[in-house]
């Protein structure tokens, strides 16, 4: 009897739960169907955005100048974090398609896998506009254009500056991104040739902290333990690696930015400070705001206009003298 | 005795009354959520976990579990994406593949049964040597271009003019319709069931309980390598990283879809809603469009924990009979 009563009350829980789970769609639903700007005459622009996920500052700033600039134009915008997966983003495109959507904004995780699912899309008639990362594809008429910086261009201006602060001379570890992913390829080709006219400039050691801060900082603590006596200077592929890196150093007893040379790319506001505190020495700027430039393009796009197959996000490169005056600039 | 049938059904009876409350509730929602394009995605984005999780239910249906699935998925992708950028046919690549994704849960099937150990720390190691050899292969992701691949990926049943089924989606159903009849039909069926409901018992019966646990192992290493395939269909490349994580996922919808942990009681249609389940939370929050995707964890999260809950109270007493 009393076995009864319990799993009565299991299903009670049970269902309670689903309803509230329930409430919460149908809440959070209600929210953003009044909470949105004012919408322009005639129909609303639908535009859904595919996301990697919030792994780095530098995303969180991406997602947000999307989600601004999206209000800004009244074009409502469909969001899906993938979490970093791949097959979750696969899976928003093609919700998406079913929903029936204006456009589709990607921002790929890992350059290949594309394919099949962009040829969805095109046969459903939707132009997909591509930000930050490329991808290769055998057709390039599935995408209307990719909005980017150029990473081989970061990764070369990051060598460029370490080999003339060094004159010419270090021994450095290479923290890498991702593996497969646009940004991790590049930037180690474009730091490879920055650094080629100089061979006493020698990467010891190269592996991958996944462009976090976590895995950045583990990582150096290994090589650091196995390399510490000769490493000059750390090349990291994004801040967030470098910001671990030099908490790594740190632990190690020696001081980031004199004794180990510390350079990465991405330009973020925690950089900025790394900077100003002296223990990063140079960053170079990879533009997350690309949110204005991704919308004009969907909506040249919409108009039935040619574009670009690539539009490049001019970058800088900032080091410790400047750092900070442009702080307060800073708005990722 | 029909109380009974209701005891022993009320799990799997509980997730076909959950999937269709969803969907339903999706569908007033969200408009264009209930199309039949909406339904063939379910198929095809959820190919890949639905047949490893059916492998996955034979496991936990004999008491088990298999964590290596989700590495050997990846470790699948790009050795025969690798494969085929050699210049090897590609239908010669999927079968080493499948080979050796065998050979890697048979492996496993007889360490945990020669030594007696918890198939949960042999599963563990072979996760991490299945991830490790995946990055050996390659550590970049490689695209697979190949006339075969863009054939099959071309191929499709149209359902009308806009919704087309996929291959992969055939796959899916394919292995769900064998695994139905392996596991209602057979002997070997028979056996997973019975070392579930009480190894030692199964084997006093002379039931051959070494032999179908390697079995079981096996079965499980071949759809996850056969869920790799799949996903090289679904993406037409080869990743080291693929599949992070999707052992836990496959786990999840085996257990909302009925299947007892403690092994024994389960069905292969209840995975089957269970993987609906799954991807129809997350086809929900895409078209929702404002929530992101941990949501999804957030939701299949509350239904695990009510669904053990509700199975914990229904094998209550069943499990006191048993140990006495």
């Amino acid at each position: 009897m009393k076995h009864r009563n319990s799993s009565l009350g299991i299903r009670w829980t049970a269902l309670a739960l689903l309803a509230a789970m329930l409430a919460a769609f149908t809440g959070c639903k209600q929210e953003s169907s009044t909470g949105t700007d004012t919408p322009r005459p005639g129909k609303k622009l639908v535009v859904g955005f595919a996301q990697v996920g919030a792994e780095s500052d530098w995303r969180v700033a991406e997602t947000k100048s999307i989600k601004d600039e999206a209000a800004k134009r009244g074009i409502e915008l469909k969001f899906s974090d993938a979490q970093g997966k791949v097959e979750n983003q696969i899976t928003a495109i093609r919700s998406f398609i079913a929903q029936g959507v204006d456009a589709i904004i990607l921002a790929p995780k890992v350059e290949t896998g594309w394919e099949p699912v962009l040829k969805e899309a095109k046969a459903a008639k939707i132009p997909v506009v591509l930000v930050d990362r490329g991808i290769s594809v055998s057709d390039d008429s599935l995408f209307a254009t990719l909005i980017a910086s150029d990473f081989v261009a970061e990764g070369k201006m990051a060598g460029e500056w370490l080999a003339k602060k060094t004159g010419g001379k270090a021994k450095i570890i290479e923290l890498e991104g991702s593996p497969g992913a646009a940004p991790a390829i590049d930037r180690k080709k474009g730091f490879a040739a920055g650094i080629s006219a100089f061979p006493e400039m020698k990467i010891i050691a190269a592996q991958s902290g996944d462009f976090e801060t976590g895995k950045g900082k583990e990582v150096t603590e290994t090589l650091l333990q196995q390399f510490g006596k000769e490493v000059t200077a750390i090349y990291a592929h994004n801040d967030n690696m470098a910001l671990g890196a030099i908490e790594a150093i740190k632990a190690a007893g020696k001081k980031p930015g004199q004794d180990i040379l510390v350079v990465s790319i991405d330009a973020v506001k925690a950089a900025f400070q790394a900077m100003v505190a002296g223990e990063l020495n140079c960053t170079v700027e990879c533009n997350p705001l690309l949110g204005p430039a991704a919308f004009d393009a969907v909506e040249q796009a919409l108009k039935g206009g040619t574009l670009p197959k690539k539009t490049v996000v001019q970058d800088r490169v900032f080091e410790q003298s400047g750092a900070a005056a442009e702080l307060p600039n800073r708005k990722y | 005795m029909r109380q009974f049938f209701i005891r022993k059904n009320l799990p799997i009876l509980a997730t076909a009354a959950v999937l269709v409350l969803l969907f339903g509730t999706f569908s007033l929602l969200f408009p264009n959520f209930l199309s039949l394009r909406v339904i063939a995605n379910l198929f095809t984005n959820n190919a890949h976990v639905g047949v490893i999780a059916v492998g996955m239910t034979f496991v936990i249906l004999s008491g088990g579990i298999d964590l290596s699935v989700g590495s050997v998925l990846g470790f699948t992708t790009i050795f025969v994406a690798t494969l085929i950028n050699h210049e090897v046919p590609p239908v010669v690549a999927i079968g080493l593949a499948l080979v050796v994704g065998s050979a890697f849960g048979a492996g496993m099937g007889a360490v945990i049964q020669v030594y007696q150990l918890p198939p949960f720390l042999v599963t563990l190691a072979g996760m991490f040597l299945a991830r490790g050899l995946a990055f050996v292969v390659s550590a970049q992701s490689l695209e697979i271009k190949h006339g075969f691949y863009g054939a099959v990926i071309d191929f499709g049943i149209p359902l009308t003019e806009q919704v087309t089924l996929r291959a992969t989606s055939g796959i899916f159903v394919a292995v769900f319709l064998a695994a139905l009849c392996l596991a209602h039909f057979s002997r070997f069926g028979r056996n997973v069931y019975a070392i579930g409901g009480n190894a030692s018992s199964a084997l006093l019966m002379g039931l051959p309980v070494a032999r179908t646990r390697i079995w079981i192992y096996t079965l499980s290493g071949f759809c996850a390598a056969l869920g790799g395939i799949v996903f090289t269909f679904q993406t037409q490349s080869g990743n080291a990283t693929n599949g992070l994580g999707l052992e836990l996922d496959a786990i999840a919808a085996v257990v909302i879809g009925g299947t007892l942990l403690s092994g024994g009681v389960g069905y292969v249609a209840g995975t089957m809603m269970g993987v609906l389940i799954y991807g129809t939370i997350l086809t929900a929050i895409s078209f929702h469009g404002q929530l992101d995707s941990s949501w999804q964890r957030i939701a299949i999260g509350g239904l695990l924990l009510v669904f053990i809950v509700i199975q914990r109270l229904l094998t209550r007493a069943p499990a006191f009979g048993r140990s006495n």
